[in-house]
């Protein structure tokens, strides 16, 4: 039914209106996220430890590779926490800064965590999108790919990479970055999968997009709800890998650190009375996965509001 | 509308469209299925002109419509339309040619990504076509648009979900014509909707054809709404043609014996007539489109069925006027159709 004259001058009219701001589902998700007390406080955590990993060391009144010989072997009595001291977080075995060195292993674990997680959004979505997008015999080829990538002990190859290759830090960030995509992968596969189905997609090839577009504006945007939240729920997940890898002795190299280092060489303490080179690193790490894991849950009752 | 001497825009020759169809929890080199969604159905559009295609569900209507469009591949006939052979052309000069033809489909909300506002929905054919167009003149054109289909511009920023029904096929209409298309193909764009939207949105289309000279297939599976706004209806049944007439010649002196059966079945808002009418019912069910009936699709639930009907393909009769009819028995039936 077409609008007569008089309603045509009014549309015309209200055409001069302020344009009218629409509520994209990302911001009804933002304020659904920020209703979630849970997981505003874990982002609050999340944030102070990130401050902490990064900023710690202007506070830190050691370096972390400076040994205080004249604490070798009376650590039980001398290098215990203390304001006093400036060793905030006590002294470790060889007489260093518990607190420097803490400092640094929270930002070597973090980093490890997001650089895997970026690895795995980046490669994973677009390797799945464009598998599940195009099907047929590309799709088959890609996902067997992965497949056997999977089927391989990546523990096993990680572990003979970093003995082969030396133990470094960009090893380990490559190691950790070559298999966190493959799972990601299949799971925005079978989101394309789903997506590709809609009628929008549909009414994008018919209009004469090209399919890169279409993957790039219409799917991808479609699936990254659940790409981010298994984002988030793979960080701590690498995390852990990367302090189980540096807790058998292999990882990051001295005078470096991370929290599983730090956790391994406090264990081996514990029996001196030295409990707070435990503790500490222990602190930061459960800390860590626990605000990434309910900032995880946050985002998926707030993206995903259906599956509540 | 129909004038006889013009050339068709759009020409379906002997047009036929197969699925393969893996049988479940087959070994991944077993040999498919062929499932013939649609097979050998002809007709000629001429510009300005509407058709309607009515059947019911699993009669291969949208996947004619598909075909036509492009997004399904089609595995037999041609697809002429302005003189060239759409259905032989490879994917990127196909791609040039996809402004000219646009579709409006049947589930309004999904027809449109719930992550962007509605004013790049509309503008998207526009900036794939043309991506030089300045920003300030695809704005103003997405504009007119909105306006144009009943939309209050101010609303450009707003997201699909934040829309009726009826409002969001309005935005699925104004994206289809951004480009000032020369043929629609609304796939069901009514069925989604309330009767009282319905009503609006195909008065709103036949507005729209009228200004723009648009050539329209229509499609939908209610006859009622199908008579409004064509010229011309084409019926079929399991991806066959069955019959075409002129639509009101259809719709009151139907000759193939389904186009019977299904005008009778549309009831008639007077419970006196209603009452008194008799109506040839249906028995069974539509056939499986993996294993049709040998010869003529429909003979299985005819009334008209004879042995000779498994034999062959039904020849198509040309009754004159363009009335079309696929069966050998067929015969006018006084039918009472609704007003």
């Amino acid at each position: 039914m077409f609008p007569e004259k008089a309603v045509v001058d009014g549309l015309a009219d209200a055409a001069h209106l302020a344009e009218v701001q629409g509520r994209s589902l990302w911001k009804d998700a933002r304020i659904r996220f920020f209703r979630n007390k849970a997981a505003v406080a874990s982002l609050v955590v999340l944030i102070a430890i990130g401050i902490f990993a990064v900023f710690g060391g202007l506070i830190a009144q050691y370096e972390r590779d400076f040994i205080d010989f004249s604490l070798m072997g009376a650590n039980q009595t001398k290098g215990t926490p203390s304001f006093a001291t400036g060793h905030y977080f006590g002294t470790d075995s060889s007489g260093r800064d518990l607190f420097a060195r803490t400092v640094q292993g929270t930002r070597i674990s973090l980093l490890v965590g997001l650089v895997g997680a970026g690895v795995a959004v980046v490669v994973g979505t677009l390797y799945g999108a464009i598998a599940g997008y195009f099907g047929g015999r590309i799709d088959g080829i890609m996902m067997r790919t992965v497949d056997i990538l999977m089927s391989i002990p990546f523990m096993f190859v990680l572990i003979l990479m970093l003995v082969i290759f030396g133990r470094s830090i960009l090893m380990l960030f490559i190691g950790i970055g070559l298999i966190s995509w493959l799972d990601m992968a299949r799971i925005a596969r079978g989101q394309t999968l789903t997506i590709k189905n809609k009628e929008f997609v549909e009414a994008a090839v018919a209009t004469g997009v090209s399919p890169m577009k279409i993957i790039l504006r219409h799917v991808v945007p479609n699936l990254l709800g659940i790409v981010i939240v298994y984002a988030t729920l793979l960080i701590p997940g690498m995390i852990i890998t990367e302090s189980f890898i540096s807790f058998i002795g292999l990882g990051v190299s001295e005078p470096n650190t991370s929290l599983g280092a730090l956790i391994s060489a406090g264990a081996g303490q514990m029996q001196y009375g030295v409990i707070w080179q435990l503790l500490f690193p222990l602190f930061f790490f459960i800390i860590t996965l626990f605000a990434f894991f309910f900032v995880g849950d946050g985002l998926r009752d707030a993206l995903d509001p259906k599956d509540r | 509308m129909s004038d006889t001497t013009k050339e068709p825009i759009l020409s379906v020759q002997d047009l036929a469209v197969t699925f393969d169809v893996r049988p479940e929890g087959a070994w991944p080199w077993t040999k498919p299925l062929k499932l013939h969604a649609v097979g050998g159905v002809s007709f000629d559009l001429k510009p300005g002109e509407c058709l309607g295609v009515v059947g019911e569900s699993g009669s291969g209507k949208s996947t004619l419509a598909r075909a036509i469009v492009g997004t399904v591949p089609s595995s037999g006939g041609r697809i002429v339309f302005e003189g060239k052979d759409l259905a032989a052309m490879d994917v990127r000069q196909r791609r040039g040619h996809r402004k000219d033809v646009q579709m409006i489909f049947q589930d309004p909300l999904a027809a449109l990504n719930p992550r962007m506002p509605v004013g790049d929905i509309i503008a998207e054919p526009l900036v794939t076509h043309y991506p030089n167009t300045p920003r300030a003149e695809v704005k103003a054109r997405v504009a007119e648009l909105m306006e144009r289909v009943g939309l209050l511009p101010n609303l450009i920023n707003r997201y699909p979900h934040e829309f009726s029904g009826g409002q969001c096929q309005r935005i699925g209409i104004a994206r289809a014509l951004i480009l000032r298309p020369k043929l629609l193909i609304c796939d069901e764009p009514v069925s989604a909707l309330d009767v009282s939207v319905q009503a609006q949105v195909v008065n709103l289309l036949a507005e729209l054809r009228r200004d723009m000279g648009l050539s329209m297939i229509f499609i939908a599976h209610d006859l009622s709404v199908v008579k409004h706004i064509s010229d011309r209806i084409v019926v079929m049944y399991l991806g066959r043609f069955m019959e075409s007439a002129a639509a009101r010649k259809l719709c009151t002196r139907p000759e193939h014996p389904y186009t019977q059966a299904l005008i009778s079945s549309v009831p008639i808002p007077d419970p006196v007539k209603e009452r008194a009418r008799k109506r040839p019912v249906l028995e069974g069910e539509l056939p499986s489109p993996l294993r049709p009936p040998s010869g003529c699709v429909f003979r299985t639930r005819c009334p008209k069925a004879q042995d000779s009907c498994a034999r062959n393909l039904p020849a198509i009769s040309d009754l004159g006027e363009g009335h079309l009819v696929a069966c050998p028995f067929h015969a006018p039936a006084e039918v009472l159709a609704p007003a």
